[in-house]
């Protein structure tokens, strides 16, 4: 049974010539490292926090002062990275209309195995003041696993840090386990990305 | 100097207008045939110099089954603005393209097919998504789209959320009298 | 003879661990004092470490085949090599690696080295904007690399040999033997070749974040992201070794050359914290015309001698 699960994903989406450009491998759960080990990285995980600067809304314009003089994220080792690849938080800013909410899955799932979700903004908690719009989702955390919420509309920079902090604690607490509930989950989060996702040219998944 | 007035007046005697709305000394909206459209653009384009296209945007007006397509035009020279509107059926929604007159006309058209399934013939590209990906149904814009009930079916609702109305949240909490 | 062989690498892995940790160390301190002088506390000087130490232990690593494994290789075995052939430490039996005669040759080579396999390595990752990351940060490696192959040309004609070793025991023996001071036009044009290295703030094109993603190592996570990390903090030394030795007299010991190194590269840094950047092309006229003329008539000079 559990052979099975791991099968290769069918990228049915995607044309028939293009389908073997793309990986179609699935996300693996990876098991933490023995006691003593973890805790060491985690620590080390927990003080050098790279998040993914990409403004997916409003609330995104309260993450740049972070690195001006008055707040300084640098200190607590926060640092915006501009790559998926390197960065291990992506900070959701706020509402995510139908198609951020494309790039974010994209950006995400191009993110290296211990990744964080900070989402900010009540937009993305429970749809905010959009929350009858025909394109902004009102549930984030049915896409993608999130890992701290700040709320505010939107949240001033020391919330932000405060989160961070928050994050930090859950990090080296060892709770901030959300890739690999990702990847636990994959189809319950897929089909959920997929109902309203309608054009999905992409593959499954963008390793 | 050319004033905004002796533009509208120009337009009324080539071409005719249906309503004139003096809106403010530098911003008039004048109503014109739907046919006459294009002629009345590339006229204040060329001669009366309103070179800018500012924007194209429509108003659904449901109960008389008609949508409205609104031309923003602005002049450079004595800084005024004119508004040249039209009337197209809501049932049959077309309405002739004008992507030859500027160039950011293209993308307007896209966006008022995409919002409310206004067809422009022969418009670049106008059959291509712009901001919704894979819109199905009826176009969002549209006043007898519901959004609203949209968002609860397609998106999930997280359970504890109020909503007041707020004239009367207002008048409980803070202007009790 | 196997023993000395054996001996000679376990004191080169000494001294690599040494001037990693120092220079990542460095890197650390330099971050402080820019934070400090743009008036923020900063992150901590073991940050550098940590990042580190955080990429090593990510669960997953993407790759993009065998040439996108090369790049970070070749990379730190540019690092390595251009460290490896410069004796660090004058006199010393531990700190004096694998120098020998013509090694000045060698150590140029190996700085533009890494650079190219870097280019070939990101360029497989895919990456649209990589491509435009190597074309800028070649087109300043070449134009910089003619004010130093210069100043570097100067100083062989000046002390007329090819070794790093005898070049520093030349400038033994008082202030006024070091070849900032004989041969200052040299070091001048090599001094703003070395901005242009360092990537200081006139010249500091290629990781700019703002512009393009952050250069050619867009596409590479995790381990191979830790691995160019720390040859950031091997090359770094390496190159201020490579200038203590040439222009400022080299050191005698280990703490002259931690010393020394950093007095360069804080003169380095502050010049890179005083002044907005150029463009690419701006950059390139730059080093194409003062350094270079500065260059030419330090060679014209010596050779007149």
């Amino acid at each position: 049974m559990k052979e099975k699960k791991y099968d290769i994903l069918p990228n049915s989406e995607l044309k028939a010539e293009d389908r073997d450009l793309f990986c179609d491998a699935r996300p693996v759960p990876v098991s933490k490292l023995n006691k003593y080990m973890e805790k060491l990285v985690n620590w080390a995980r927990a003080n050098s926090l790279w998040f993914l600067a990409f403004g997916t809304g409003c609330g995104a314009v309260e993450v740049r002062p972070l690195m001006t003089a008055r707040f300084d994220a640098y200190r607590y080792g926060i640092a915006g990275r501009p790559t998926p690849r390197q960065s291990g938080i992506i900070l959701i800013g706020g509402y995510a209309s139908v198609k951020t909410l494309k790039r974010i899955i994209r950006s995400y799932e191009q993110m290296q195995n211990p990744k964080f979700v900070i989402s900010l903004c009540s937009c993305s908690i429970n749809g905010g003041m959009y929350f009858d719009s025909y394109n902004t989702i009102n549930q984030i955390d049915k896409y993608i696993p999130v890992d701290v919420y700040i709320t505010g509309c939107m949240p001033r920079p020391e919330a932000i840090i405060a989160g961070f902090n928050k994050l930090k604690d859950r990090i080296k607490a060892g709770n901030a386990e959300g890739a690999n509930k990702y990847a636990e989950n994959f189809d319950y989060y897929k089909a959920n990305q997929k109902k309203i996702i309608k054009d999905w040219n992409m593959p499954d998944y963008n390793w | 100097m050319k004033t905004i007035l002796n533009s509208v007046k120009n337009i009324e005697q080539i071409f005719g207008v249906l309503a004139k709305k003096i809106q403010r000394p530098d911003l008039i909206f004048i109503t014109v045939e739907k046919k006459q459209v294009l002629s009345v653009l590339s006229h204040l384009r060329d001669i009366e110099e309103y070179t800018h296209l500012v924007m194209i945007t429509a108003i659904d007006y449901l109960e008389q089954g008609k949508f409205q397509i609104l031309y923003l035009l602005h002049n450079y020279k004595n800084n005024t603005d004119l508004g040249v509107k039209t009337f197209i059926s809501r049932e049959d929604a077309h309405m002739y393209s004008a992507h030859h007159l500027w160039g950011q006309v293209a993308t307007y058209q896209r966006e008022l097919h995409e919002m409310f399934g206004i067809d422009f013939p022969g418009s670049p590209r106008v059959n291509e998504n712009f901001a919704l990906e894979g819109w199905e149904g009826i176009p969002p814009m549209r006043r007898d789209f519901d959004t609203l009930r949209y968002s609860q079916e397609t998106y999930n609702f997280r359970k504890g959320r109020a909503t007041n109305d707020p004239k009367k949240y207002m008048k409980k909490n803070l202007h009790k009298e | 003879m196997t023993t000395q062989i054996f001996i000679k690498i376990g004191y080169a892995c000494i001294s690599i661990a040494v001037m990693v940790a120092y220079g990542l160390l460095t890197g650390g301190v330099m971050a402080r004092i820019r934070a400090r002088v743009y008036g923020r506390y900063g992150a901590p000087v073991w940050q550098p470490f940590l990042d580190i130490f955080k990429n090593l232990n990510k669960r997953t690593a993407i790759s993009h085949g065998m040439m996108f494994y090369l790049g970070p290789i070749f990379r730190f075995a540019g690092g390595l090599g251009t460290y490896l052939f410069i004796p660090a430490v004058f006199g010393s039996v531990l700190f004096a690696n694998f120098s020998g005669a013509g090694d000045i040759f060698l150590v140029m080579y190996f700085i533009f080295f890494g650079q190219l396999g870097m280019a070939l390595g990101a360029g497989e990752g895919g990456h649209p904007y990589s491509g435009i990351a190597i074309a800028r940060g070649l087109a300043q490696m070449s134009a910089f690399e003619v004010p130093f192959a210069l100043a570097v040309i100067s100083i062989v004609v000046q002390y007329d040999t090819f070794s790093i070793t005898e070049i520093v025991a030349a400038q033994q023996g008082g202030i006024l033997h070091w070849t900032m001071f004989t041969n200052p036009l040299a070091t001048i044009a090599a001094f703003i070749a070395l901005l242009g290295m360092n990537m200081q703030s006139p010249f500091d094109i290629v990781i700019a974040p703002q512009e393009i993603p952050i250069g050619p190592p867009t596409e590479f996570p995790s381990q191979f992201l830790s691995m160019l990390q720390t040859n950031r903090g091997l090359f770094l030394v390496a190159k201020l070794i490579l200038f203590m030795n040439l222009f400022y007299g080299g050191a005698t010991s280990v703490w002259i050359l931690f010393l020394k190194t950093f007095i360069i590269y804080l003169a380095n840094l502050f010049i890179g914290v005083s002044f907005p950047r150029y463009r690419i092309e701006q950059a390139i006229k730059f080093f194409l015309k003062y350094p270079t003329i500065i260059g030419i008539i330090a060679i014209i000079l010596m050779a007149m001698k």
